[in-house]
């Protein structure tokens, strides 16, 4: 035993030392030691398997944001019940399947020839105030659409003429089927009252706000004039 | 907390003579013989209640932890003004507690005979202590608010944010937002005419922000309306996401502040340094008669 070791340590005196791998597992000419190897591996699985579980978890979260619902019609009246020179306040189901909550106020009237419109469209107002989406009411004896909450003002048309809403009041798209009035998806109208896509409340339009308010996949493109 | 342990069941720090080594610690060999005249009730439980925390203690070496957090020195001066953050938490506790006792009642459908509105209804009306749960819960919404607005006023205005506590500030910050989202999505729980239009309105503001906030207003309803799993979406931000986050920030909080203690108020002059070198000493080389300053 004492021999052996005495042996062994006169040979790592030799030059034996030289030789011992450092660190261990290392041979010369290899560009990763082992345990590098294995760390990186290691880390990379763990990557994976994180990834596979946190990537569907996000996407499922997030998905809402990329699916558009299918479009839906809503019949609000008969197309006598609607002039031209007043708004009719219809309340339709916006969002199907949750009650009074899925539900929405829209002001209709015929396209009027004073205001150079065509008396065969019909007009639909949506009562989402453009400021911070609270209702607005059409007050009669105003002619003008007013806001409860932060005292934004729109005309006959749904311009704004007072209060901090940023853009005219939304629109919903309308078609008569079978002598029926049906409104549609909702559109935006920029203060010329120019159809866009629609966008959230407090949302300007046009110019450099197009792209600070970039177009969102889930809302219907603007009908085309 | 180190606790009077009978002589001879004392245990053994870990690692040093008992953990894998194959040899067990002392008090494990050696069982220490009970003696015949210890039989009242309240000593047998006294001293069950003792063997039991210190089987415990022995597997998980938490006393050395808590005594040295228990009765760790504190600064000069320290007064009531540091207990805000103890009652913030206090504060947060009670809308935990509260907040699991309501869901049980709670269910987040917008409409039907089991919408939200209704389980409210039944929790104020028909659930016995219902509305004292409920008020607790809404009531200590608001009391947290105050309590953590209190808490930072408190730590900006002692220079309790400085180094090296900055990190601590910003786990601080964090949390104050967190909160602020739990009021947010809270708000719109009990589903009445105020929850859904604040909701709305909130959702709009969120949707005001540049570039990411039409996206963000989308995600935190789950579409372009407000929608069938807004609600729901909202309950859980409400009570899974948002708590979780709040409890590991808190735990990192309370792990900084015990780390790097607190500070004395500002009115608290610092101790004088004790001096290096005998004042005699400077003074006589203050005119240069001894030459070379002193170390």
């Amino acid at each position: 035993m004492a021999d052996q070791r005495e042996q062994r340590e006169a040979g790592q005196e030799a030059g034996l030392q030289a030789a011992k791998p450092d660190p261990p597992g290392y041979f010369p000419g290899e560009s990763m030691t082992r345990r590098r190897a294995f760390e990186v591996a290691v880390q990379a699985i763990g990557g994976v398997a994180a990834g596979a579980v946190v990537l569907p978890a996000v996407g499922f979260a997030i998905a809402p944001i990329f699916h558009r619902g299918k479009e839906r019609w809503e019949a609000v009246g008969r197309v006598g019940d609607f002039s031209s020179d007043t708004y009719k306040e219809v309340v339709f189901t916006l969002v199907p399947g949750i009650g009074e909550a899925g539900k929405t106020i829209a002001y209709v009237r015929r396209g009027s020839a004073q205001l150079h419109e065509d008396p065969k469209v019909f007009i639909a107002i949506s009562s989402r105030c453009a400021h911070l989406g609270c209702p607005v009411r059409f007050v009669q004896a105003a002619g003008n659409f007013i806001c409860p909450c932060h005292g934004g003002v729109y005309d006959f048309e749904g311009k704004r003429i007072g209060g901090p809403p940023v853009r005219p009041l939304d629109r919903f798209q309308t078609r008569i089927r079978a002598g029926t009035v049906e409104v549609g998806p909702r559109y935006s109208v920029t203060s010329q009252l120019k159809p866009v896509r629609a966008r959230d409340p407090g949302e300007f339009v046009g110019g450099i706000w197009d792209y600070l308010y970039p177009p969102r996949p889930d809302v219907f493109p603007p009908p085309s004039q | 907390m180190r606790l009077p342990l009978p002589a001879g069941r004392r245990p053994a720090e870990p690692g040093t003579d008992g953990n894998g080594n194959g040899a067990e610690p002392a008090d494990l060999i050696e069982q220490p013989p009970r003696g015949p005249g210890q039989t009242s009730p309240k000593a047998a439980v006294a001293e069950g209640a003792k063997d039991v925390l210190g089987w415990v203690d022995q597997r998980v070496g938490g006393s050395g932890f808590l005594t040295g957090m228990l009765y760790r020195k504190v600064p000069k001066g320290t007064n009531w003004y540091y207990t805000l953050g103890s009652a913030t938490l206090f504060a947060f506790v009670i809308q935990a507690i509260t907040g699991v006792f309501l869901a049980m009642y709670y269910t987040p459908s917008p409409s039907g005979p089991n919408s939200a509105y209704a389980s409210i209804t039944h929790i104020n009306n028909d659930v016995f202590l219902g509305e004292f749960v409920h008020s607790l819960h809404k009531w200590g919404a608001s009391v947290m608010i105050i309590l953590i607005f209190a808490h930072m006023a408190r730590t900006f205005f002692f220079g309790a944010y400085k180094y090296p506590r900055e990190l601590n500030w910003v786990i601080g910050v964090v949390l104050l937002i967190l909160t602020m989202i739990m009021g947010l999505t809270g708000y719109l729980l009990p589903f009445d005419q105020r929850s859904f239009w604040a909701t709305t309105v909130a959702n709009n503001i969120t949707g005001t922000g540049p570039v990411l906030g039409p996206y963000l207003a989308d995600f935190l309803r789950a579409g372009p309306e407000f929608e069938a799993t807004t609600l729901s979406r909202f309950y859980a931000i409400h009570m899974l996401l948002i708590p979780g986050a709040i409890i590991a920030l808190i735990g990192a909080h309370l792990y900084l502040v015990v780390k790097l203690g607190t500070t004395a108020p500002p009115w608290m002059k610092a101790a004088k340094p004790k001096a290096a070198v005998p004042v005699e000493r400077v003074s006589a080389s203050a005119d240069g008669s001894h030459g070379g300053a002193p170390r």
